[in-house]
């Protein structure tokens, strides 16, 4: 896969001295949804206006297909849309005037054609003629959407772009983003839900105090970061957890009516089918067995926690 | 050059102005028409002729500057401040354009405006007075001059400014007070030698006089210093804008 956004040891430090940034390296493949999670204050809009030359990068690099980001600007500018956090708007235009205005600023040709496609997607078709100011929040953030959009960009950032959307709405967007993948554009996207993140991406980043601590396919971070856990449900309670099953390490829990096991996913051998036949022979009835696997949440917040 | 963005900037400008035409234009007109009235018609039948000129004709070339000078600083200033205001300057940083088509759009725009509303005062001033315009071209050359470098010098102060009340506070305590003083109602010819001397500290004195000589042929300075002091801002603005884009001063933390 091509590399269409690379960023190289990028750091920031802002006139008050704060580094929001610590030298982040990233590369950020054509085509992908790469979801950006940290915590408040972690440096993730720093990163992403960096990149679209909106802060000043005290050192390091950014490329876009190539491109200098700074030298050779509007090369890499071209190919951006960026939805910033902020719900800036200009409140006492209309939706189409400013939705057709960002298409200007970029050098393409007015096509209404487009725009109205565009506005369709994002249910905003019926409010084109209505000013911004007259529209709630969530329709603003959709009003940025579409401007990010007006001048078909290979790139779209969106910097929380569900944040203060309601849940079927989410859901539209989600929608429009996977259109949008599916036209072959590259998203990156920032978000504190993290179940839209194991909805939605492909590959996930986590920042913490402007380091980038992981990136990884979706998929493998799961199966890589994950747990999985099988909790046996017994008949009658144990005092303890008998010395025939010591070798594997498990839990009884407090009313000692459960055995809890964790293993490994990765493992060739997860020790399931030894562990089954060593509680039969201890003379154990099982009444119930469930198994549960860590979520994204869970690897997220371990993950933060050992940064810290 | 991304022509079509500096397009969509000026167009979006314009139609700003466009819906506010009533404030935009009325008040300046209406404001400029009282001057006329009271100076020109009435006080002025009273007071002899300058340098061969009637009295009311010799203020409009004054009034038309202090109004260019005003509405270019202040619509320049807020143009550029209100997007920075309310956030949605980062469409504008974050676009594939150079810093050029962003101050030709923002500009240029600012100065059209006062141009235009420069050309009706002159329309409303010759219902009141007698205008006599006897080179029409340098008349056009400083009026459009004096818009360019007045609406640069305005986009600074719309970077500069972190608050609406410092977007003020140069037009109305610097220019309108310098403009007062700096020959709208008076020739300098009339002042005591020494406050001759001082007046001649008054840039505006400069912009003032060129202006006039373009409709009488009078004027307190020789022209082509007027000129010169209008290049020599003018020049001095473009640096100052230069260096605000190349530190991304006010504009990229
Ligand atoms: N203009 C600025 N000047 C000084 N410090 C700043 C500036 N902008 C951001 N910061 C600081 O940089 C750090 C990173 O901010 P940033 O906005 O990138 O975080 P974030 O990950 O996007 O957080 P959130 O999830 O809250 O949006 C924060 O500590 C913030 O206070
Ligand atoms: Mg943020």
């Amino acid at each position: 896969m091509t590399t269409i956004i690379s960023v190289s040891n990028l750091a920031k430090t802002y006139a008050s001295g704060f580094q929001a940034l610590k030298g982040v390296s990233l590369d950020i493949r054509e085509g992908e949804i790469l979801a950006l999670l940290g915590p408040n204050g972690a440096g993730k809009t720093t990163l992403i206006n960096t990149i679209c030359g909106l802060v000043t990068p005290s050192s390091g690099t950014v490329t876009v297909a190539g491109h200098d980001h700074l030298r050779d600007y509007r090369a890499a500018r071209e190919l951006i849309g960026l939805v910033p956090q902020e719900l800036s708007t200009d409140m006492f235009e209309t939706v189409w005037a400013t939705v057709s205005f960002s298409r200007g600023l970029h050098g393409k040709k007015a096509n209404p054609a487009f725009i109205e496609t565009v506005l369709r997607q994002l249910s905003l078709w019926d409010k084109k003629d209505s000013k911004i100011m007259t529209l709630s929040g969530g329709m603003k953030r959709r009003v940025l959407i579409a401007k990010a959009l007006a001048h078909e960009p290979r790139i779209l950032f969106l910097d929380e772009p569900t944040a203060g959307v309601d849940v079927e709405l989410r859901r539209g967007m989600w929608q429009v983003v996977r259109q949008m993948r599916d036209n072959g554009v590259t998203v990156i996207l920032t978000t504190h839900y993290i179940e839209e993140a194991e909805e939605m991406a492909d590959r996930i980043g986590v920042i913490t105090n402007g380091e980038i601590i992981v990136v990884e396919e979706k998929a493998e971070l799961m199966r890589k970061l994950g747990k999985k856990q099988l909790m046996l449900r017994l008949g009658a309670a144990l005092a303890a957890i008998p010395d025939a099953l010591g070798t594997y390490k498990l839990e009884l829990d407090a009313d000692g009516r459960a055995l809890t096991y964790s293993y490994d996913t990765r493992a060739d051998r997860t020790g399931i089918t030894t562990l089954l036949n060593a509680v039969r022979d201890a003379g154990l009835q099982v009444t119930d067995i469930e198994t549960r696997q860590s979520s994204l949440e869970d690897i997220f917040v371990d993950l933060v926690r050992q940064s810290q | 050059m991304n022509l079509a963005a500096t397009r969509a900037i000026y167009l979006f400008e314009m139609a700003r102005w466009g819906r506010t035409l009533l404030q935009s234009i009325v008040a300046p007109v209406l404001s400029t028409s009282l001057y006329f009235i009271i100076f020109g018609a009435a006080i002025g039948s009273r007071v002899p002729e300058i340098d061969g000129v009637s009295y009311g004709a010799f203020i409009v070339p004054g009034l038309m500057m202090l109004l260019l000078l005003t509405e270019s600083t202040s619509n320049a200033a807020f143009g550029i401040y209100f997007p920075r205001f309310t956030g949605t300057i980062y469409e504008i940083l974050s676009a594939p354009i150079s810093p050029l088509e962003i101050v030709i759009g923002y500009v240029g725009a600012a100065a059209t405006k006062s141009i235009i509303l420069g050309l009706i005062i002159l329309a409303t001033a010759s219902f009141f007075v007698p205008v006599r315009i006897a080179h029409p071209v340098w008349m056009l050359a400083f009026l459009v001059l004096t818009a360019l470098t007045f609406s640069l010098f305005g986009f600074i102060i719309g970077i500069w400014a972190d608050g609406f009340e410092k977007l003020q506070v140069i037009p109305m305590l610097v220019l309108t007070p310098l403009t007062f003083l700096g020959g709208t109602f008076y020739s300098l010819n009339m002042l005591p030698p020494f406050w001759q001397n001082v007046a001649l500290m008054n840039p505006i004195v400069y912009l003032i006089s060129g202006f006039r000589w373009s409709f009488y042929e009078v004027s307190e300075v020789d022209v082509r210093i007027s000129l010169a002091m209008t290049l020599g801002f003018l020049g001095l603005c473009l640096v100052v804008v230069w260096w605000m884009f190349r530190t991304g001063y006010r504009l990229k933390p």
